[in-house]
């Protein structure tokens, strides 16, 4: 595949591969979107909305530059100070994170100063560069300094420096996510019209989607940490109604299938927040997804494990060699796929 | 005196939901004078929590102190880069919306003066303030906004009008055209958004004794102008008359 080199959500040009519940393949442009949803589907998208997480900083104890990039949040609470973060070693998105250097060595207790922010290192999590931050502000200040010393998490594939603009998805609400859940990007105002009108319920869940990528092999198998979300009552109650219509439940993302599928419990979907704990792949068997709008993923990463809840490994290395050869773009403002679950593990299960 | 109108009106009753707007999150843009201030106040005063926006930190931090579950911001909307990380902290501060009042406006040149004398900058200064800066903080805060309506919860957008968006006054050609505009862009976008449960209205609060108003007619008799805490009340009294009941 080709990467998505430029910051733009819905390019006129946008192509999705949709593999049917039979493991047919077609390949569109996701503009046609809405003609493989059907009437009574319902698609639920995550409304969060990105923190611009990354923050350059001073290390107090050995005044280095680092690079802060917070990474996740213990709960959905909007007084949390406490924010999970990986620390990088002076530089930018120019340098591919791969091949950063290292920090200074960190301890619980050291102090970070970024622009306005300043914040103690609590704990040291299992990892060098892995930390618990918790800043010394209230929350008016804690949104100020984010506001205007963070950015948004660049990607060293887009050259230019990436706007908050750049990645909030048309529907970004509470600002809960470190990095975009840009399956979210190929939503427009005018695909949602278009699904109302043709009797397609639209629903959102929120979820606190971390860091996708590190760079470092070792702190990558942490990913993805356990992440907070909320599902409103409103989409528990389109689920239920969908479920016993027989009609799909369409994620939008994997963030939208790990929380759902965490949320669910003997069929029943809870209501309000949890922490998304587990991780979705080979083992998974879906209870509440039947299909999954996601973007484009190279073999090896954990967003391509996760389509292995859906397809069988040879339909995955079908559509990977179909995405290769019609010259899909992937990364965060790549083209789409859209896959049905070709087996049902319950069922198979039963 | 004239009374505040309410346009893009739709049926609805007119009784107010007592403690209704206790449960509401607010954000107003020119938070600290004229209207901007008056609807801070009223709306502190009556329980919502609010977000204001203001340029100059001075005023915005007098203006958060002196009133409670107030969150003062400090943004120009008519600055493209400040509106993505205002509507962060709108957000952020608040934890969600149900109603965005753009308040902000810009009178375009001081004193008044004809087209042909308005200096293009003038004229992109108020399209900046009245036009683009609530379209582009409307637009941010629309995944918010229909957060809230998915679940039920009010979701309203006020756009400050006035009769110069309908009238063409002599001397009022850049406010008057932004305006305009502004009215316009209002109504077509309640349409589009009317299956999201998504509301925008325009609102003519009437000539009003403010700063701005004292720009624009330096000699006006103030006794015959409206206040503008009576203008607030007449705001609050249609957005509570245009707001769904809550279930």
């Amino acid at each position: 595949m080709i990467a998505a080199t430029a910051p733009v959500q819905r390019s006129p040009r946008a192509k999705v591969m949709v593999v049917d519940a039979s493991g047919q393949i077609r390949d569109l442009p996701r503009a046609a979107l809405i003609d493989v949803i059907q009437p009574g589907d319902l698609v639920v998208a995550n409304d969060a909305a990105t923190i611009p997480a990354s923050l350059g900083g001073v290390h107090l104890p050995s005044h280095r530059l680092i690079e802060v990039r917070l990474a996740g949040v213990p709960s959905l609470d909007p007084d949390n100070r406490e924010f999970l973060a990986v620390v990088f070693g002076e530089g930018d998105f120019h340098t591919r994170t791969e091949d950063r250097p290292q920090p200074p060595s960190l301890a619980a207790g050291d102090r970070i100063q970024m622009g306005p922010l300043s914040a103690k290192i609590m704990h040291l999590l299992d990892h060098p560069r892995l930390v618990l931050l918790e800043f010394d502000h209230s929350r008016d200040e804690l949104w100020t300094g984010l506001a205007h010393h963070g950015r948004p998490i660049q990607y060293s594939h887009i050259p230019v420096p990436l706007a908050l603009w750049d990645v909030w998805t048309p529907i970004a609400g509470p600002p809960v996510a470190f990095e975009p859940p840009s399956a979210g990007f190929a939503l427009s105002w005018q695909l949602v019209t278009e699904m109302r009108v043709a009797s397609v319920q639209f629903k959102t869940i929120t979820h606190a989607a971390g860091l996708s990528s590190t760079g470092d092999p070792e702190l990558d198998k942490h990913l993805p940490f356990d992440e907070p979300y909320r599902v409103p009552q409103a989409t528990v109650d389109a689920i239920n109604r969908v479920k016993s219509s027989g009609k799909r439940i369409i994620a939008v993302g994997t963030t939208v299938v790990r929380t759902l599928e965490h949320a669910v419990n003997e069929g029943k979907i809870a209501a309000g927040e949890n922490l998304a704990t587990e991780r979705i792949g080979v083992r998974t068997q879906l209870q509440v997804v039947d299909a999954l709008l996601s973007g484009t993923h190279e073999p090896g990463t954990s967003h391509y494990e996760l389509l292995r809840a859906f397809l069988t490994d040879a339909e995955l290395e079908r559509l990977a060699t179909e995405l290769n050869r019609r010259e899909y773009r992937t990364h965060e403002f790549g083209d789409s796929v859209l896959v049905s679950r070709t087996f049902n593990k319950l069922a198979e299960g039963k | 005196m004239k009374t505040g109108i309410l346009e893009t009106r739709t049926a609805s009753d007119d009784t107010s939901h007592d403690g209704f707007l206790g449960q509401l999150r607010i954000a107003i843009t020119g938070g600290t004078s004229g209207l901007g201030l008056a609807l801070v106040r009223e709306f502190s005063a009556r329980g919502a929590r609010v977000a204001f926006l203001a340029r100059h930190a001075e005023p915005v931090a007098k203006v958060e102190r002196e009133n409670k579950s107030t969150h003062g911001i400090v943004a120009d909307v008519s600055d493209k880069d400040a509106i993505y990380p205002a509507a962060l902290q709108i957000v952020g501060e608040l934890g969600g919306l149900e109603v965005l009042i753009n308040n902000a406006s810009d009178l375009g040149p001081v004193p008044l003066a004809l087209l042909a004398d308005t200096n293009c900058e003038d004229l992109e200064k108020a399209i900046a303030t009245n036009i683009l800066g609530p379209f582009r903080l409307t637009k941010a805060l629309l995944g918010a906004l229909s957060a809230s309506a998915r679940e039920g919860r009010a979701a309203l957008v006020v756009n400050i009008s006035s009769d110069a968006a309908v009238t063409p006054y002599p001397k009022w050609g850049a406010y008057g055209a932004s305006k305009a505009a502004l009215r316009h862009l209002t109504e077509i976008w309640n349409q589009e958004l009317s299956l999201e449960g998504i509301r925008l209205l325009s609102f003519d609060p009437g000539d009003m004794d403010t700063p701005m108003h004292a720009l624009a007619v330096p000699n006006a008799d103030r006794t015959a102008l409206k206040t503008a805490d009576a203008a607030a009340r007449e705001l609050i009294t249609a957005i509570e008359t245009a707001l769904p009941r809550p279930a």
